[in-house]
C-alpha cells in the first residue's frame, strides 16, 4: 500500500506539481488508507468515492495544463467536518435532524478551497451541531483516538482531529467555538488552527454561536496551517461579520526567529485539576521557547474563572435562536403531526440529541423574560471584562501559551454521564472565543502510558496569527513529534 | 356617564427596493409560489444575513418625513418565535436601538390640521405567506425578507374616523417619498391597532385590545367602528376587560378573541450577532436629506396660499406631483393661476389620459398654455375656439398664437358684424324669441348658439349674448 497519504500538503504538492505522482494516486491512497483503518477510527460519517476520484482526475487534468503554480492546493484531498455545507453533498451536522439533507450551496471556504484545486471529500463526524468535547455526542457513532482506540479523539471536531492523525486525509476543515478545534488537535497530536473571529468568512458554516464560531484548519505540521489559513481568509461580501483586514502570506512569517518575542505564562492557567504530565510536557516546551530565544513573562488574565459561566450562557442562548430553524419544514426530518406546534415537538424531539436539547433549554432560559438581564446581559459584560484581560496582556507580550486541555485523551463513556465535568475540560479555550482572538494548538509530547499526545496552546492577538504561527514553527522544528505518528494497525 | 377611546396604530410598510433586506432575491408581487427564493431568505443551514442599504436609506428618508430624530447609533436584534411562515424562527428587527424615533405626522381632519406623534419607525423583515388546503397546508417563501418598516404612532388617535385619516395621511407621505407603492391588496401596507376605553377624564389607560387582520383602511375603520362600542358597552355594564389580541373578521363584522395576554409570546429579544450596529455618518444622513421630498399637506397649503387655489385643485397637484410641478411653472408666469389650474385639470389631464402621452412627452411648454388663457383674456378668441386651439397644441405643439392666425380663428367682436348675425338668428328662430319673450330667460341660449353655429364658433359669446339681449328688448 502507498504511503503518500502520510505526506504533508507541502511535500504532496512539491510531487504533484513535478508529476512524480498523480492527484488520483493521493486520492486514491487516502481512500485505502481509510478502508484500512476507518472501520476502527469511525472518523468519516460517509464518503461519496467516486466524486473524489472524479475531482482526483479533474485535478489531474488542470496539472497537465499547468495550472498548479496558481493553485496552490491543486490535487490535495482535504476532508470536510460534516458542519461545512459542500453542494450536492450531505450536511448532517451528526445529527438525525438533518436525515437527507444536501446543500445546494457551498460553503466560501469550500469555494475558496476548491477554487486552490483542492478535492474536497467526506463528511467528518463530530459532536451533534458541534456541541461537545469528545464526539460521543455525534447521533451516530463516537469516533476513536488513533492514539488508542478506547478513548475519544476530542470533539466537537474529533473526525477532522482523528482523519489528520490517522493519515486519512492531507487535512481537514473543523469548526472552533469553544476549543473545538484545538483540543480534538491537541488530543489526537496534529495542529489545529482557530483564526480571529472575522478572520474566516462562516458563510456556509452551520451556525452554533455566531459570535464564537471560526473555522480553521487541521494539519500535520505547522507549514501547512499557515498554507491553508492563506487560502481562508479574507473579506467575504456575504458575512457581515467578516473583516477587511488584509491576508499577508502567512508561510512567510516561518523563518524560525523567534528572538525577543515575549511570551506570555497566565499564572490562572498553571492550576490545580491539571495533569502532571501535561504540565510537565508544557513547561519543557516553555523552556525551550525560551532557549530558542523567546522571553517568558507570567502575566494574569484575572477573569479567568468567568470564562466557563459565561461561555455556558452565550453559546446557548445563540444557539438556541440558531438550531430554531430545524422544524421539519422546509427540510431534514418531518414527524407529521395535525397542527405546526405538535409537528415541531415530535420533529425536535425526535431529531435532536440529548446534548442539543440540553443546550437549546438552557439557552432559552437564559434569554427569556426575566432572566435576560441576570444571565446573557450581565454573561456579555463579563465577557467584554475577558476580552479586556487578553488586549491589555497584549501590550506586554506578544502571544500567550498554555497547556491546550487539562489532561489528554479519556476514556470512552468517562465523562459523558456528567455533562459539567465534560464542560470543563474546555477551560483551557473557551477565552479565545470570548476575546475574538486567535489560538492554536500543537504537540508537545506523549504521556508515558499509554503514549497519548499532549497539546501545547498559543494565543495571539486579534489578527496576531504570523506571530503564533511563528512561534509554533520553531518550536516544532526543534521537536520530532510532528514526524510521530499513531501505531493503528 | 361617558368614555373616550384612546387607540394606537402600528403599520407594516414593504419598502420599495430592488431586492430583499438580506440577500439579492427579487423585492416583487406576484411571482409564483417560492421561485424568489434562495438560501438565505430560506433560511437554510449556513446562511447569513446582509444588509439592503437602500433599505437603511429609506427607513431614514422616512425619519425625515415624518419629523423624526435619525438614530446615529442603531442595531438589529432576533425577535424569536416558531411558526411556519418564519424561515429562521426568529425575525430579525430592531427592539432596543430603532433607527428613527420621536416624530409626527400632521394631517387634515374635521376642518382643521391633526397631529399624531410617532413613537418610532424601525427596519425589519417581512415572513412568507401560509395557504390552507383542503388536507394540507403550504408556505410561500417569495414575500419571506422583503425589507419591512413598522411605524408605530403614539396612543393618541380618538376615534375611528381620526384612524382612518391618520392611515390616508401616512400612506399619502410614504407614496410621495418614494418609500413604498403602499398597495393594499399587494399586501404592501399592513396594520394593527390598539384601543383601549376610560371614563372621560381619567388618565389611568384601560386595557390595551390589538386588533389584527385588517386588510384595508376602510376595513379598519370598521373594526374600530364595532370594537369602540364593544369595550364601552363591557365596561359600562361593569365588566372588566383584559389585555388580549383580537381578529378581525371582516365577513361577520365582528371581532374575535385570537390569544390572551397569558398566551402571549416571550420573544426573547437578543442583539443580532450576524450583523453590525448601524452607525450612519454625516455624509450618509446627508445623501438621504437630499432626497427629502415636500410633504403632501404643506404642498396643498403652499399651492392654496400662493396661487389662490381652491383646495379641490390643490389638493388634485398634490396627488398628481408632475401635474402640479407643471402647473407651477406656468402659474408663475401669469396673474391667473386659477384660470391655468383650469386649462390644467379639465383640459391637460384629460387629453393626457386619453392619448396615453405623458406630461414628459408633451408637445407645448407652460408658457402655450399661458399664452392660451392670455389670448382668452383680451377677447382675441373665445372660450370654446380655445379648446380647439388647445386640441391643435397637444397635437402640433405650435403656439397658440401662431394657430390662431394660421386658421383664422380670431374671434369676430365688431358689433356691427355681429349685430347682422343676430338678425339672422332671431329672423330663422321665432320659438325661441317667444319664449326668451315670455319670460323664459334660457332660450337666450338658444340663440345664442344660432349665432355661434352661423359664425363658425368665432363670435364672442359675450357680446353676442348682449346684443340680442338689446334686440330682443325692443
Amino acid at each position: 500500500m502507498s504511503t503518500l497519504n502520510q505526506l504533508t500538503i507541502s511535500a504532496l504538492s512539491t510531487r504533484v506539481n513535478h508529476r512524480e505522482v498523480s492527484a488520483r494516486e493521493a486520492m486514491t491512497s487516502c481512500l485505502d488508507r481509510i478502508h484500512q483503518v476507518d472501520g476502527d477510527v469511525h472518523a468519516f460519517l460517509s464518503i461519496d468515492e467516486a466524486d473524489a476520484l472524479a475531482q482526483a482526475d479533474a485535478a489531474d487534468h488542470a496539472i497537465a495544463n499547468g495550472e498548479g503554480p496558481q493553485r496552490p492546493l491543486l490535487g490535495v484531498p482535504i476532508a470536510i467536518k460534516d458542519v461545512l455545507a459542500v453542494r450536492n453533498q450531505p450536511l448532517g451536522c451528526a445529527s438525525k435532524i438533518l436525515a437527507g439533507y444536501r446543500s445546494p450551496f457551498d460553503a466560501t471556504v469550500i469555494e475558496k478551497i476548491k477554487a486552490a484545486g483542492a478535492i474536497v471529500f467526506g463528511r467528518l463526524n463530530m459532536d451533534e451541531f458541534a456541541m461537545g468535547s469528545s464526539t460521543e455526542n455525534s447521533a451516530f457513532v463516537t469516533t476513536r483516538n488513533p492514539w488508542d482506540l478506547s478513548r475519544i479523539p476530542g470533539g466537537s471536531s474529533g473526525g477532522s482531529a482523528a482523519a489528520v492523525a490517522a493519515d486519512e486525509c492531507f487535512a481537514s476543515l473543523g469548526s472552533d467555538t469553544g476549543g473545538s478545534i484545538r483540543q480534538p488537535a491537541a488530543l489526537c497530536g496534529c495542529v489545529g488552527l482557530k483564526p480571529t473571529y472575522g478572520r474566516v468568512s462562516r458563510y456556509g458554516l452551520v451556525a452554533f454561536a455566531s459570535s464564537l464560531d471560526q473555522i480553521g484548519p487541521f494539519t500535520k505540521d505547522v507549514h501547512d496551517s499557515a498554507l491553508l489559513l492563506n487560502i481562508l481568509s479574507g473579506l467575504d461580501p456575504r458575512d457581515s461579520t467578516s473583516v477587511p483586514e488584509p491576508v499577508p502570506d502567512y508561510t512567510k512569517a516561518l523563518d524560525g526567529n523567534i528572538k525577543g518575542l515575549k511570551i506570555g505564562l497566565p499564572k490562572e492557567y498553571m492550576i490545580g485539576g491539571l495533569d502532571p504530565e501535561v504540565k510537565s510536557a508544557v513547561r519543557t516546551a516553555v523552556d525551550q521557547l525560551q532557549k530558542l530565544g523567546a522571553e517568558v513573562v507570567e502575566i494574569s488574565l484575572p477573569h479567568t474563572d468567568y470564562a466557563a459561566a459565561t461561555y455556558y450562557i452565550i453559546a446557548p442562548a445563540e444557539a438556541s435562536a440558531n438550531l430554531a430553524r430545524f422544524d421539519g419544514i422546509r427540510y431534514g426530518t418531518r414527524v407529521d403531526a395535525s397542527d405546526p406546534l405538535e409537528l415541531y415537538s415530535r420533529t425536535r424531539g425526535a431529531g435532536f440529541g440529548p446534548e442539543v436539547k440540553r443546550r437549546i433549554i438552557l439557552g432559552t432560559y437564559v434569554l427569556s423574560s426575566g432572566y435576560y438581564d441576570a444571565f446573557y446581559l450581565r454573561a456579555q459584560k463579563v465577557r467584554t471584562l475577558i476580552r479586556e484581560d487578553f488586549l491589555k496582556a497584549f501590550k506586554t507580550v506578544d502571544a500567550i501559551v498554555t497547556p491546550t486541555t487539562p489532561t489528554a485523551a479519556f476514556k470512552v463513556g468517562e465523562k459523558s454521564d456528567d455533562p459539567l465535568q465534560m464542560y470543563l475540560s474546555d477551560i483551557f479555550t473557551i477565552s479565545c472565543n470570548l476575546a475574538g482572538i486567535c489560538g492554536l494548538s500543537l504537540p508537545c509530547g506523549f504521556t508515558k502510558d499509554p503514549q497519548l499526545p499532549i497539546g501545547l496552546q498559543l494565543l495571539g492577538k486579534p489578527f496576531g496569527e504570523e506571530t503564533i504561527l511563528k512561534l509554533a514553527h520553531a518550536y516544532e522544528q526543534a521537536n520530532p513529534w510532528h514526524h510521530q505518528k499513531p501505531l493503528l494497525r | 356617564m361617558e368614555y373616550e377611546v384612546v387607540i394606537g396604530i402600528e403599520t407594516h410598510v414593504q419598502l420599495k427596493t430592488q431586492s430583499k433586506m438580506w440577500c439579492g432575491c427579487a423585492n416583487a408581487f406576484g411571482a409564483e409560489p417560492n421561485t424568489q427564493v434562495c438560501p438565505v431568505c430560506l433560511g437554510l443551514p449556513g446562511v447569513l444575513p446582509v444588509a439592503n442599504e437602500e433599505a437603511l436609506r429609506l427607513t431614514t428618508l422616512t425619519g425625515l418625513l415624518l419629523n423624526c430624530t435619525i438614530a446615529r447609533y442603531a442595531k438589529f436584534d432576533r425577535k424569536n418565535y416558531f411558526y411556519p411562515d418564519a424561515p429562521k424562527n426568529y425575525q430579525i428587527t430592531q427592539y432596543d436601538k430603532p433607527s428613527t424615533f420621536k416624530g409626527f405626522l400632521d394631517f387634515e381632519f374635521q376642518g382643521g390640521i391633526a397631529r399624531v406623534n410617532i413613537t418610532r419607525a424601525h427596519l425589519e423583515e417581512d415572513v412568507g405567506k401560509n395557504f390552507h388546503f383542503d388536507r394540507s397546508s403550504g408556505v410561500d417563501f417569495n414575500r419571506a425578507g422583503v425589507p419591512l418598516l413598522e411605524i408605530v404612532s403614539e396612543p393618541e388617535i380618538t376615534s375611528a374616523d381620526m384612524a382612518h385619516e391618520y392611515l390616508n395621511a401616512l400612506k399619502e407621505v410614504l407614496t410621495y417619498g418614494g418609500i413604498s407603492d403602499c398597495d393594499m391588496e399587494k399586501g404592501m401596507v399592513r396594520c394593527d391597532v390598539n384601543v383601549s376605553v376610560r371614563p372621560k377624564g381619567q388618565t389611568a389607560l384601560g386595557a390595551k385590545i390589538e386588533i389584527k387582520n385588517m386588510n384595508s383602511f376602510s376595513g379598519a375603520r370598521r373594526a374600530l367602528e364595532y370594537e369602540i362600542p364593544r369595550q364601552i358597552e363591557v365596561v359600562s355594564k361593569g365588566g372588566k376587560l383584559s389585555q388580549e389580541t383580537r381578529r378581525w373578521n371582516d365577513e361577520a363584522g365582528i371581532t374575535e378573541t385570537m390569544r390572551s395576554k397569558e398566551q402571549a409570546h416571550d420573544y426573547r429579544y437578543f442583539p443580532e450577532p450576524d450583523l453590525m450596529p448601524f452607525a450612519p455618518d454625516d455624509d450618509w444622513i446627508a445623501s438621504v436629506q437630499r432626497r427629502v421630498v415636500e410633504l403632501p399637506l404643506a404642498r396643498k397649503q403652499r399651492f392654496m396660499r400662493d396661487f389662490d387655489l381652491p383646495a379641490a385643485d390643490a389638493q388634485a397637484f398634490v396627488w398628481d406631483v408632475p401635474l402640479g410641478n407643471y402647473f407651477e411653472r406656468a402659474a408663475q408666469q401669469t396673474k391667473s393661476p386659477k384660470t391655468v389650474a383650469n386649462w390644467v385639470i379639465n383640459n391637460l389631464r384629460a387629453r393626457l389620459t386619453e392619448t396615453q402621452t405623458t406630461l414628459e412627452n408633451l408637445k407645448f411648454p407652460p408658457e402655450s398654455l399661458v399664452d392660451l388663457t392670455g389670448l382668452i383674456e383680451s377677447g382675441k378668441i373665445s372660450t370654446k375656439i380655445a379648446q380647439d386651439v388647445f386640441i391643435e397644441m397637444f397635437n402640433s405643439g405650435e403656439p397658440p398664437s401662431a394657430i390662431v392666425e394660421k386658421s383664422g380663428l380670431s374671434q369676430v367682436s365688431d358689433v356691427d358684424a355681429l349685430g347682422k348675425f343676430c338678425d339672422e338668428a332671431i329672423a330663422s328662430n321665432p320659438k325661441s324669441v317667444g319664449d326668451y319673450r315670455a319670460g323664459k330667460v334660457a332660450a337666450l341660449n338658444a340663440l345664442k348658439g344660432q349665432v355661434m353655429k352661423l359664425t363658425k364658433g368665432k363670435a364672442n359669446p359675450n357680446l353676442v349674448g348682449e346684443i340680442l339681449e338689446n334686440k330682443l328688448k325692443n
